[in-house]
């Protein structure tokens, strides 16, 4: 069953000189727990809309969006929040860590908005994350002290914590090297295939995107799914253990 | 239970906030307490001038409301004898409970000093007069009602005197020695009152109580030759309705041809406003505009800090933070750290106005301290705690309001 449906969704904006700028043209995705789709396309052609949509942030102007087949215009605004930090987990292409928090503090932060035994124990599950991906060591280290994997791990311990059915990865690799970035993406793909959750990944690097199972296209607005795309060179994906 | 998790979420992550960014924090709450203590001293201050000066006021035409009652023919202008008009006056006290009036008759009394007789100007009242005039002295005591029954009658005289006779210790029970045309006087000096400063050829004056200057035959003229003004300290809301009762009493006893002149002499009796409120108002101006100040340093700060808050709570929602929450934790972090700061504001007005060193320096001016501005202070440390609840939410709203995506750009 489909975790995610968007059909024939469209987002346009009004600019100031009246004319309407299209930024999503009839985009139709179907997105199950545990699939892994990866969306290519140039700036501009509307990735990060398509991204604020598919994270509850955005509402389309027209179209559907189910989310856990719930219709999106049945959700209220605080319902949304609250099921965005449920089930959504975010990772940035500048990892938007809160500075001058340790690792720590980064990974309990989405544990503050959770209800009961997830809060209560928020140091502890965010212990075990970060042990997890391999920082049990750096647990009191500010991002400044850490190094670009090292941070991007961080926040996908923070993005994983809660346990999302769903992550939104926004060039994931975009600030790290091609081998960090390789080795970020194989921990990441590992994690959410051992937790069940589905990983949509937004780049421009085609070695990254040939790493999911699903591959689209946005152009203009418009999402198109392919089938394998060509890599542009060998990707360099270690093992998740050579990665920690 | 949720409610509960977010209640204690709220708590935490708003004292994350201000420990991470204890140093904005602290420059935005120094400049709330100082905002917050210069409004309350500058109230306080104000209100000690203002004392100062009514006081000051109260100490020559006596406390709202005193008024001065005389009676004069109507026919040749002369006034009234005292003894006419006091058994009157005195029955009236006596009947609508008026405690405090006093007999006021200006004489002189010749002063045998150690290089000659002196004239030293003499007034003449009883007991009360020193309440109404707030009359202050600086060694000994005002008149006690035993000091009617002294043999030698109680004197008190101005500092200046008091230096000319060679600022005796007052428990020593110096005397003067008054020379009048039958004999020699002697009065005891009981106390000290602070003479003008500057006063050309030094200020001679004394008071003394009216039975025994007229038992002593102190008097130059005639008693019933002798200009007696009879005053009173009427409560002020039944004043008017009372002194016109008294006025008719008195010309009703003097008979026909007699006129009995009642008016009000208290510094309020000059205008039926208070006659500080332009002052208070400019005060009150300056209060504003300190507190004013203080709100816009902490908007300066906040709004410099605007857009790194912008970014963080666009982190935070992204991971689930609901508008409400974050509208909460940013009002909790900035009314309780603005509220924290404007109670330590007020801890050091506090310091400031009632410190030892202070409340000694008023004693010395002020008969009644005003107390401390508690309504000051507590204006303060709302309008401060609102105006950094309005900083602190300045960026939530932006924060709110602008896409999670777009405030993770910033």
């Amino acid at each position: 069953m489909s975790f995610l449906r968007l059909e024939q969704v469209t987002r346009s904006v009004d600019l100031p000189d009246g004319s309407r700028l299209e930024i999503l043209r009839g985009v139709d995705l179907e997105v199950a727990v545990g699939d892994h789709v990866s969306i290519v396309g140039r700036s501009g052609s509307g990735k990060s809309t398509l991204l604020n949509i598919l994270g509850l942030i955005d509402t389309p102007t027209s179209g559907t969006l189910e989310f856990d087949g719930i219709p999106l215009e049945r959700l209220r605004m605080g319902a949304r929040d609250r099921r965005r930090g449920r089930d959504v987990g975010f990772i940035f292409q500048q990892f938007n860590l809160l500075p001058r928090r340790t690792a720590l503090e980064n990974v309990m932060t989405p544990l503050l908005y959770a209800p009961g035994r997830q809060f209560w124990r928020r140091e502890r599950l965010a212990t075990e994350m970060l042990e997890r991906v391999g920082l049990g060591a750096r647990l009191h280290s500010t991002p400044d002290q850490l190094s670009g994997g090292e941070q991007q791990r961080v926040a996908i311990a923070r993005a994983l914590v809660r346990g999302p059915r769903l992550i939104l990865a926004d060039e994931p690799t975009g600030a790290l090297d091609v081998e960090t970035g390789a080795r970020v993406m194989t921990l990441l793909d590992e994690v959410a295939e051992a937790t069940g959750a589905a990983l949509i990944t937004i780049t421009h690097d085609p070695n990254i995107a040939a790493m999911a199972r699903r591959h689209f296209r946005l152009d203009a607005g418009v999402l198109t799914e392919l089938g394998q795309p060509v890599l542009a060179g060998p990707p360099a994906a270690p093992s998740a253990e050579a990665a920690l | 239970m949720n409610l509960w998790t977010g209640l204690v979420g709220s708590i935490v992550e708003a004292w994350g906030e201000l420990r991470v960014h204890r140093t904005r924090v602290l420059l935005s709450l120094i400049g709330v307490g100082v905002a917050v203590a210069a409004l309350t001293v500058v109230v306080a201050g104000g209100a000690i001038a203002t004392q100062v000066q009514i006081e000051q006021s109260e100490r020559w035409g006596g406390r709202p409301a005193t008024y001065q009652l005389n009676a004069y023919s109507m026919e040749t202008g002369e006034s009234a004898p005292a003894s006419r008009i006091s058994p009157v006056v005195e029955a009236a006290a006596e009947r609508y409970g008026i405690r405090y009036w006093s007999r006021m008759t200006g004489d002189s009394l010749r002063v045998q000093l150690s290089d000659g007789v002196y004239h030293v100007s003499v007034q003449v009242v009883d007991q009360p007069y020193a309440a109404i005039h707030r009359t202050r002295l600086l060694h000994g005591s005002w008149f006690t009602e035993r000091d009617a029954a002294r043999l030698a009658p109680a004197v008190i005289i101005s500092s200046d005197l008091w230096a000319r006779i060679g600022s005796p210790d007052l428990r020593t029970h110096p005397t003067l020695e008054v020379v009048t045309p039958e004999r020699t006087v002697v009065v005891v000096v009981t106390g000290v009152i602070e003479s003008p400063p500057e006063t050309e050829g030094g200020d001679l004056t004394a008071f003394m109580l009216t039975d025994p200057f007229a038992a002593a035959g102190l008097a130059t003229t005639p008693s019933d030759q002798l200009f007696t003004q009879f005053e009173f300290w009427l409560p002020p809301e039944v004043a008017d309705e009372l002194s016109a009762r008294l006025s008719a009493e008195v010309a009703g006893a003097l008979g026909e041809g007699w006129f009995a002149d009642v008016y009000r002499s208290d510094y309020l009796a000059y205008s039926g406003e208070d006659p500080f409120l332009v002052q208070k108002l400019a005060i009150g101006g300056v209060a504003v505009l300190v507190l004013l100040l203080g709100a816009l340093g902490l908007v300066n700060i906040a709004l410099v800090t605007v857009r790194h808050r912008i970014r963080e709570i666009g982190i935070r929602r992204s991971f689930g933070a609901t508008a409400g929450r974050v509208f909460f934790s940013v009002m909790m972090e900035s009314v309780v750290a603005t509220a924290v700061a404007g109670a330590v504001g007020v801890l050091i007005a506090v310091a400031l106005v009632k410190n030892p060193w202070v409340t000694e320096w008023l004693d010395a001016y002020l008969q009644d301290v005003p107390p401390f501005p508690v309504d000051a202070a507590v204006i303060g440390l709302a309008a401060a705690t609102g105006v950094g609840a309005l900083a602190g939410l300045l960026p939530a709203l932006v924060a709110v309001r602008v896409k999670v995506i777009d405030a993770l750009r910033l």
